[in-house]
């Protein structure tokens, strides 16, 4: 039985206009991602990595090609259903964590279930996920700037798996991060992976890279190999 | 329902607490300039309609003059001969004492403008004359007697006060210029009544009907005939019939009550408050341009906020949300913080302008605290509308890049 790929990108081109000329940030980048794949994506600072990342977190929309995630076509959506996609569909882990700072720890993992539910929770998911990643008690309470990066990260790891998505997008997760809170963080995506989620890790590490399935290696906004 | 958008709208004004206590402060002050200046006139209206309405049991007939129009009786002329050719006659006279009579006092009244001369001080005032009989009834003394002969007058307090006159003063009427005068007494000075609709008796010489058709001529024609009705509610009646009695053939009177002077001065007074409110609404504008501001500074200072939430998916609707809640908030407080004081600073300004807070706690007053609490809210989040458009369309990405 053919399985379809979970992501795919058929020559897909982003250029940015800019005042001093247009910026080929991918050239004609072709990739697919099946369900349940760790995959790495390498490359040189400018070579395209964050532009792919957005691209497959649908912040951002091609020049051309075409993007494909569970099998719809995201040019074709509108900017309420891709901000759903985002919601239902994709999860989030940023190097400088994104947490809103105005929102406790426990309500920052809670917000994308408000969104979705349109209600709190009052299963107990959100408590069970900060448990996961190790944080609970009067931590939960705590906003993102009394918290270390170390636990901002992992509270970064709740939200995104919140609303149960299929594919966690991270974007040098372990960049601030010391080695060992870096490795724990990791442990923590492998972990995930191995529970069926796709996982696409932006890194420059080298070791992330050899924990993932797969390395995608970009240069100059091109696949090399 | 937990609304996470309306939470942090809440925190956000908490963290600035000083910026928006500012910004709200804005919206206090419009509200209370507009709802102060709205009770005032309310009030205002409210006192005024009411002291006319005393007058609404007063009828005033005057001769048709193919216009009609609100004015007082006898005007023009310089002593020595009548200017108008409309009178009432006799005989019209009396039929409107007979369909009035039984519903109230009904009286003739002659009326002249005229110079009057008291030594060396010079003016003019409205010389009445009324028949003998009339005058206890219509003419209020404070001291002194009613004029019996042909050289006697009483007097309003207001010229008595301008020329010094007193009983027993004596003061020419015509214009010795013109050698066509009539030397009177004053016998009587009237009680003060202030503004009325049938005499103005404050500044006027009142005088038997012997003196006046003596000076003026034209006995038994009338300038006008006033019926002072014992019930306010046979007005409309009384008006009619004598419309209908008197001008069954053609037009011959006209026939006024309050109700159009009401109307008039009603209407004045509602103009001048609608101006009075726009200029304080001017207060109102200036607190929306401050709104403005402090709500761009918040989208300014929360880029990167606005990026996470749009990555991790809100709505474009719900960052707008977030901003016109907070908006919203600012109105409401500073809305509900004017209404208090509206009521405090509304009552001193009714008490000082008005001389009586007998309708302040009236809903034709208060009606004006909700109203500006309203326009107050509403000026607030029309201030928040382009600060939020801008907001939820922020690039995603642009937005995660700001500092």
């Amino acid at each position: 039985m053919e399985t379809r790929p979970l992501i795919e990108l058929q020559e897909v081109t982003k250029v940015y206009a800019l005042p001093s000329g247009d910026v080929v940030a991918l050239d004609n980048v072709s990739i697919s991602i099946n369900a349940g794949e760790f995959v790495a994506i390498m490359g040189p600072s400018g070579s395209g990595k964050s532009t792919l990342l957005n691209q497959l977190g649908c912040l951002d929309r091609p020049t051309s090609g075409e993007l494909s995630i569970d099998g719809r076509k995201t040019r074709e959506m509108n900017d309420r259903e891709l901000t759903d996609l985002r919601l239902n569909t994709i999860g989030y882990i940023f190097q400088k964590f994104n947490l809103i700072p105005l929102l406790t720890a426990y309500e920052n993992v809670e917000y994308p279930y408000l969104m979705k539910h349109r209600r709190p929770d009052d299963t107990g998911h959100v408590d069970s996920l900060l448990k996961m990643v190790g944080i609970d008690g009067p931590m939960t309470s705590h906003k993102p700037p009394e918290l270390s990066g170390g636990q901002q990260q992992r509270v970064a790891i709740a939200r995104a798996l919140v609303n149960d998505p299929r594919i966690i997008l991270c974007d040098e997760p372990t960049g601030n991060l010391d080695s060992v809170t870096g490795q724990q963080i990791m442990d923590m995506l492998v972990t995930l992976n191995g529970k069926g989620r796709t996982i696409l890790v932006v890194t420059h590490d080298p070791a992330i890279a050899r924990i993932a399935q797969r390395t995608i290696v970009l240069r100059d906004g091109r696949v090399s190999s | 329902m937990k609304d996470v958008i309306l939470q942090l709208s809440v925190r956000s004004i908490r963290i600035h607490f000083l910026r928006s206590v500012l910004a709200a402060l804005g919206i206090v002050i419009g509200v209370v300039a507009i709802s102060s200046m709205g009770m005032m006139g309310a009030n205002m209206t409210l006192s005024v309609t009411e002291q006319l309405s005393k007058m609404g049991n007063i009828l005033l007939v005057r001769a048709y003059s193919g216009g009609g129009g609100f004015g007082g009786p006898g005007s023009g002329g310089d002593g020595g001969s009548r200017t108008t050719e409309d009178f009432i006659t006799e005989a019209q006279f009396k039929d409107i004492q007979q369909i009035a009579g039984k519903y109230g006092t009904v009286y003739a009244i002659y009326s002249q403008s005229d110079t009057i001369d008291v030594g060396t001080k010079k003016g003019r005032s409205t010389i009445y004359g009324l028949k003998d009989e009339d005058l206890p009834g219509i003419v209020q003394l404070s001291e002194g007697a009613y004029p019996r002969s042909t050289t006697s007058v009483v007097i309003g307090p207001t010229i008595a006060d301008r020329f010094g006159l007193k009983v027993g003063s004596k003061l020419e009427i015509g214009d010795p210029d013109k050698g066509n005068t009539t030397t009177v007494r004053v016998v009587g000075i009237m009680a003060e009544r202030g503004i009325s609709m049938d005499i103005n008796t404050d500044s006027a010489i009142i005088g038997n009907q012997k003196l006046f058709t003596g000076i003026y001529g034209g006995e038994e024609q009338y300038n006008q005939v006033n019926v002072i009705l014992k019930d306010i509610n046979d007005s409309a009646t009384v008006k009619q019939a004598i419309l209908d009695r008197m001008n069954r053939k053609e037009e011959t009177v006209t026939v006024q009550d309050s109700s159009r002077m009401l109307e008039s001065i009603t209407s004045t007074l509602g103009t001048m408050t609608t101006f009075v409110m726009a200029i304080a609404g001017i207060s109102l504008l200036v607190a929306a341009t401050s709104i403005m501001n402090v709500m761009m500074m918040s989208v300014t200072e929360r880029i990167r906020e606005i990026g996470i939430m749009r990555s991790i998916g809100t709505q474009k609707a719900e960052v707008r949300k977030m901003f016109i809640y907070e908006a919203g908030i600012l109105g409401v407080i500073g809305a509900v913080i004017g209404a208090a004081f509206s009521l405090a600073i509304g009552y001193l300004v009714v008490l000082a302008m008005v001389g009586s807070t007998d309708y302040f706690f009236t809903p034709q007053s208060l009606i004006y605290v909700p109203s500006a609490m309203i326009i107050g809210i509403v000026i607030c989040l029309i201030s928040g509308v382009y600060p939020a458009w801008r907001a939820s369309n922020l690039d995603p990405i642009e937005a995660l890049r700001a500092e």
